[in-house]
């Protein structure tokens, strides 16, 4: 990104032209607008995100403290809700779902970025186009990505089962099963966002001073000890980044699922919920069954469980070495 | 950067780009073809001459309203962009140029803020929309979206580096009032890093699938609730819904092809986040 920065000769050969207008105009304006302004500019900022994400937010945990369904507002029940939830198997099915996912789908992610950014970390041509082609994915609507993906996994028309057959393998009914449908719907969140975070991985790598490669190749270190030993620590604020933000994106995983499910009763992610994820768990409680209260327990066990894994992610990524 | 780049370099990054590419490739091969060859094998590789009869079904589907979700989210998505833009700049300024009490507590607020999953207020969010009268309106998915914590944080660390002070004290001495001040002398120079700011909120906004499929119904969708509605038929008509993907793709591939090199820029910056 081009920082360009237009002069504005203009506004600075008057300047010099003219003695500064203030004290002439009576300070009183000038000083309302010194002092008030700055309020005024971040006002619209702080306004809007009270009212429409703090606020919700807040209020999702007094909601969840009642019988509350669609009708309106029932008896303040304390903590009942949590107690059903932490009964509900469905919940739990629904967080196992989740963080199975979000293993399937962030771990590989990650490591192909870090491999194919280590690629392009050389010099190359068309390194623009190379760059282009590898996040090409990020610009493909979601839901697309859902569709598109959803017939490539078809258990009869599908190409993934057109080609384990060419390999003797048996065709697999990727909805159906627990493993079969979190690595369909991983597939999916890799395909989308590895190119993503390999730019960012590239990033951090070209401030790495080469002369430390050059240390390393005099000691004779291979590409792959240089890999872990030099470029991995030298990089690790964006990797703290994209473990960070995947593992929140990972957790509120709802859209790819819920097209991958097709069909009217997709919200409970297939017939036995094998690939119902925590959001389209709380989706369905609070927008199908219009219990409102057990659906924002739902939202707060999303928000703390996300709080608590970035904490550990941090710490674990922090102590890496 | 490294020196020396073999042939399997090379290889292997078009292996990955080829990864990349397919699905899209695939969704325009099956958007062209009919509904009795997508399933064959080896599947149809190269386009069909059936894309012209599949938007015409796609645009006449009845329960998917496809055209209207195609401009209802033309409409949300510009106007969130233009307002993001707007307000972020505008507090990115404020932030990182004016002085004022209490900046640095507000500062920390929205960083905090930034890291809060919005996503899981929607149940009282719906209720607010239901007190409004705004549910099944299109106002309904815009107004929570007018501002972003990360925008606001964005262009303040552009503006610190894009806008120097003495610009500001020249436009100041010259008698311009602060806004005049942001919309001469700041907002031009923060033009790059508002541009980033302006095509990842487009994106973002585009894409925005689980609070229009909680606030919205059937007959006034966005063109991603319009896309989910093609894929819950009683049977799986995938050529349609393949149209329906490429059509609601079509806006951010020409977003990506005219300003992919930004994109670019905006992510090795550091400073996006999709």
């Amino acid at each position: 990104m081009a920082t360009q920065l237009r002069p504005r000769p203009s506004v600075r050969d008057e300047a010099h032209a003219d003695p500064p207008p203030e004290k002439t105009r009576g300070g009183l304006l000038s000083r309302l607008d010194k002092s008030g302004s700055p309020y005024l500019f971040i006002a619209p900022f702080f306004l809007l995100f009270a009212v429409f994400g703090l606020y919700p937010l807040g209020y999702t945990a007094w909601v969840s403290l009642h019988d509350w369904q669609m009708g309106g507002k029932g008896d303040f029940v304390g903590l009942d809700n949590y107690a059903d939830l932490f009964d509900d198997p469905d919940f739990w099915n629904a967080t196992v779902n989740t963080l199975g996912m979000l293993v399937l789908a962030t771990l590989p992610q990650l490591l192909l970025a870090l491999v194919i950014a280590n690629l392009l970390n050389q010099k190359l041509r068309h390194m623009t186009l190379l760059r282009l082609g590898i996040l090409l994915p990020i610009v493909t609507s979601v839901a697309a990505v859902g569709i598109v993906f959803s017939q490539i996994f078809d258990r009869d028309a599908g190409m993934v089962n057109g080609l384990l057959d060419l390999m003797g393998i048996d065709p697999v009914d990727w909805r159906a099963d627990k493993w079969s449908s979190w690595l369909a719907i991983s597939v999916m969140v890799d395909w989308r966002w590895t190119g993503y975070n390999a730019l960012i991985y590239l990033a951090a790598m070209q401030s790495i001073p080469r002369e430390l490669y050059e240390a390393a190749d005099l000691d004779g270190a291979s590409r792959r000890r240089q890999l872990w030993s030099i470029t991995v620590p030298m990089i690790r604020p964006a990797v703290i980044f994209t473990v960070i933000s995947s593992t929140i994106h990972g957790l509120q995983l709802f859209t790819e699922p819920l097209i991958f499910g097709q069909g009217g009763d997709a919200i409970t992610g297939g017939s036995l919920r094998q690939f119902q994820t925590m959001s389209m768990f709380m989706f369905e409680k609070a927008f199908k069954n219009f219990d409102y209260g057990y659906g924002s327990a739902v939202a707060w066990m999303i928000f703390l469980i996300i709080l608590l894994l970035t904490v550990v992610n941090y710490l674990l990524v922090r102590r890496m070495k | 950067m490294r020196k020396s780049s073999s042939p399997l370099v090379y290889v292997t990054l078009l292996a990955a780009i080829a990864l990349s590419a397919f699905p899209l490739y695939w969704l325009f091969v099956v958007a062209s073809r009919s509904n009795d060859v997508v399933g064959d094998w080896p599947p149809p590789l190269v386009p069909g001459g059936n894309l012209f009869d599949n938007m015409n079904r796609l645009f006449e589907a009845e329960n998917a309203h496809f055209l209207k979700g195609m401009v209802n989210s033309a409409i949300a998505s510009l106007t969130i962009t233009v307002s993001v833009v707007f307000f972020s700049t505008l507090a990115g300024f404020a932030f990182a140029k004016l002085r004022f009490r209490g900046k640095n507590f507000l500062l920390i607020a929205i960083l905090g803020t930034m890291m809060v999953p919005v996503q899981m207020g929607i149940i009282p969010l719906y209720m607010i929309m239901v007190e409004f009268g705004w549910t099944n309106q299109l106002q309904a998915v815009i107004v929570p979206f007018l501002v972003s914590a990360f925008g606001v944080f964005l262009m303040r660390q552009y503006a610190e580096r894009a806008v120097p002070d003495e610009l500001i004290e020249a436009a100041r001495v010259d008698g311009c009032s602060t806004f005049r001040i942001y919309w001469t002398v700041v907002l031009p120079a923060l033009r790059p890093g508002a541009g980033v700011l302006a095509l990842f909120t487009f994106m973002g906004a585009w894409n925005e699938f689980l609070w229009p499929l909680a606030v919205l119904e059937q007959d006034n969708p966005t063109v991603q609730f319009a896309l989910n509605q093609l894929s819950t038929g009683y049977y799986t008509d995938y050529t349609l819904m393949f149209s329906g993907a490429l059509v609601a793709t079509l806006p951010l591939l020409v977003v990506f092809v005219i300003s992919g090199r930004q994109i670019i820029g905006g992510i090795m910056e550091g400073a996006v986040k999709a």
